[in-house]
């Protein structure tokens, strides 16, 4: 292993474990239920990145996975009550499946013309969830949660664990592709899909292969989360408010760099977070969108991009 | 006859036709490459030029037409299959990896079109040599966007050798070149060629044609108007009016 590995995975083991002694430590109940909502977010946004960020393929779908995530939960725990590890790999096998299709559906168009397909097929799953009774049709559903295991005294907790764990494994599969050929074909389809096809870059199949992973992930951090709310309804699931956050998250901490989408989402939910607590939900949106058009105006390349800038500034200064 | 002659030829492009709509950019072009020739590509603007190279390098589909590569009927084949089998180009206008330095735009073509499985290292070396032969080597590590006009030229060059073809063309390489950058160019190429590489040169710039080519091949309106040496074909009265016009 290089020594950026053990680096990288000491991190992920400190992380882990803070969570862990968090989750064992800590009395009041709220630092979970906002820790879980921001963990979440840099998950979606890491796995969002790998086709958003490496490819260059925007996709508005974020809420699409995300949802049928949180679906494929309600109909696991309603069918066969399935514990929640179950519910995690049924979603994000579902979402493997899911990102084939869309993938092959949409891949061949480029730009803008993929970002639309994409928001359109977030209308068409939750119209069919709307109309699907089994699961709660438009009215939505109750869940109830299992008996939480041991060492955790509390469900919240747990899934704040869990969440925790999702996230390292999103950075670990990220990274891993960012260093790899994988992610230079992304890098050089994404530069120019024809030169790099001519340089013998199979580009449908990489873009095929990014979105299957990416939407395996997505799938994944939604599962949980109908446990989360105990509660699940299509307007609630497929809310665009995911696929906008997600999107300004990454953008916002920068998509040339895995480490890009996690320092977005930390700050853009913790703001969110703090906003929803002191003021109100609704400013948080406003918020969001102010700072979406700040970096896209000052710092295009994100918080990567701009302390790179400032990096390589300084080193000429030195020369 | 001479033993060239005999030998199958390495790419045959039979009856390809190319149509944009109503527009037909090549009509029934047919014509044999050898194997190991320098092949000159000539015609006024609009000719089919690029059209007809991307049909070879499968950027476009060609509906009638065969393209035999080797032995191997390559119509169908994706753009990148094609590179794999060994077909490498150049564009006409440079298309370089932005976000990249030099060394990595090249490190794209070794990661994916190199035909053995080498190590990392074994490919950073020969990624070098490539470099260093097209006089690149300083400039391995600077980002792509950071070249001058025949610096790029040569990286997409570069780029293409390091796909290891067996058929290079080069698109306009020297357009936009100084006369001794255009020398530079050419004796690049002309490098490759002594390496047993095959290419086609499509060139405005006739004394490098000239130098370059062991035949020459000039398309007018999407059709063939001439083909044989240089001297033959600049001497032909049909290529000399779609030049100077009647």
């Amino acid at each position: 292993m290089t020594r950026n590995g053990i680096a990288f995975w000491t991190g992920a083991a400190v992380f882990l474990a803070a969570v862990f002694a968090m989750t064992q430590l800590v009395g009041n109940q709220y630092p979970f239920f906002a820790g879980y909502v921001i963990l979440q977010f840099v998950a979606l946004a890491v796995a969002w990145s790998i086709l958003g960020g490496y490819a260059g393929y925007v996709n508005f779908g974020t809420s699409a996975f995300f949802g049928v995530g949180v679906y494929a939960s309600v109909f696991l725990v309603n069918a066969f009550g399935a514990p929640l590890p179950v519910q995690i790999l049924t979603g994000a096998a579902i979402g493997a499946l899911m990102g084939f299709a869309l993938g092959l559906l949409t891949l061949r168009m480029q730009g803008i013309f993929f970002s639309i397909a994409t928001i359109a097929l977030t209308i068409i799953i939750e119209t069919t969830i709307t109309n699907w009774r089994y699961v709660g049709g438009a009215a939505g559903i109750q869940i109830q949660r299992p008996a939480v295991t041991a060492p955790f005294d509390n469900y919240v907790q747990m899934l704040f664990f869990v969440q925790a764990l999702l996230v390292v494994l999103a950075v670990a599969i990220s990274r891993y592709i960012q260093n790899s050929w994988i992610g230079r074909g992304l890098q050089a389809l994404r530069d120019d899909e024809l030169a790099a096809e001519c340089t013998g870059v199979p580009t449908l199949r990489l873009k095929l292969l990014a979105c299957v992973i990416s939407g395996a992930l997505m799938c994944a951090v939604g599962a949980p989360s109908a446990m989360y709310l105990q509660y699940a309804d299509p307007a609630g699931a497929f809310n665009l408010n995911y696929s906008v956050s997600t999107l300004a998250m990454s953008l916002i901490g920068g998509t040339a760099h895995w480490s890009g989408p996690i320092v977005g989402a930390i700050l853009l939910g913790t703001t969110q977070q703090l906003l929803t607590v002191t003021i109100s939900s609704e400013v948080n949106v406003l918020v969001l969108g102010v700072m979406l058009v700040l970096f896209v105006v000052g710092a295009p390349e994100g918080i990567i991009g701009l302390i790179r800038k400032l990096r390589g500034k300084g080193k000429e200064g030195e020369a | 006859m001479t033993l060239a002659d005999t030998r199958s030829p390495l790419l045959r492009i039979s009856s390809l036709t190319k149509r944009f709509g109503g527009f037909t950019a090549l009509r029934n072009v047919s014509v044999d490459i050898r194997p190991g020739e320098r092949f000159g590509l000539i015609g006024p603007n609009g000719s089919g030029k690029t059209t007809l190279i991307n049909c070879i390098s499968g950027a476009f589909r060609t509906e009638p037409g065969t393209i035999l590569f080797g032995d191997e009927d390559i119509t169908p084949l994706q753009p990148h299959v094609r590179t794999r089998r060994g077909i490498a180009r150049s564009f006409q206008i440079p298309r370089p990896f932005r976000s990249m330095t030099v060394a990595e735009n090249l490190m794209v073509a070794l990661d994916f079109a190199a035909h053995e499985h080498v190590s990392v290292g074994e490919r950073r070396d020969t990624m070098m040599s490539i470099l260093e032969q097209m006089g690149l080597g300083s400039k391995a590590n600077v980002p792509a966007t950071q070249l001058s006009q025949v610096e790029l030229r040569k990286m997409e060059l570069a780029r293409a050798m390091a796909t290891h073809p067996k058929l290079l063309i080069s698109d306009e390489a020297m357009a936009g070149l100084s006369g001794s950058e255009v020398d530079e160019v050419l004796d690049l190429l002309l490098s490759f060629a002594s390496c047993n590489i095959t290419i086609i040169m499509i060139e405005h710039i006739m004394q490098a044609v000239m130098r370059f080519s062991e035949r020459v091949m000039c398309l007018d309106a999407g059709t063939i108007i001439a083909i044989g040496t240089p001297s033959e074909v600049m001497a032909d009265q049909r290529v000399q009016e779609a030049y100077l016009g009647t």
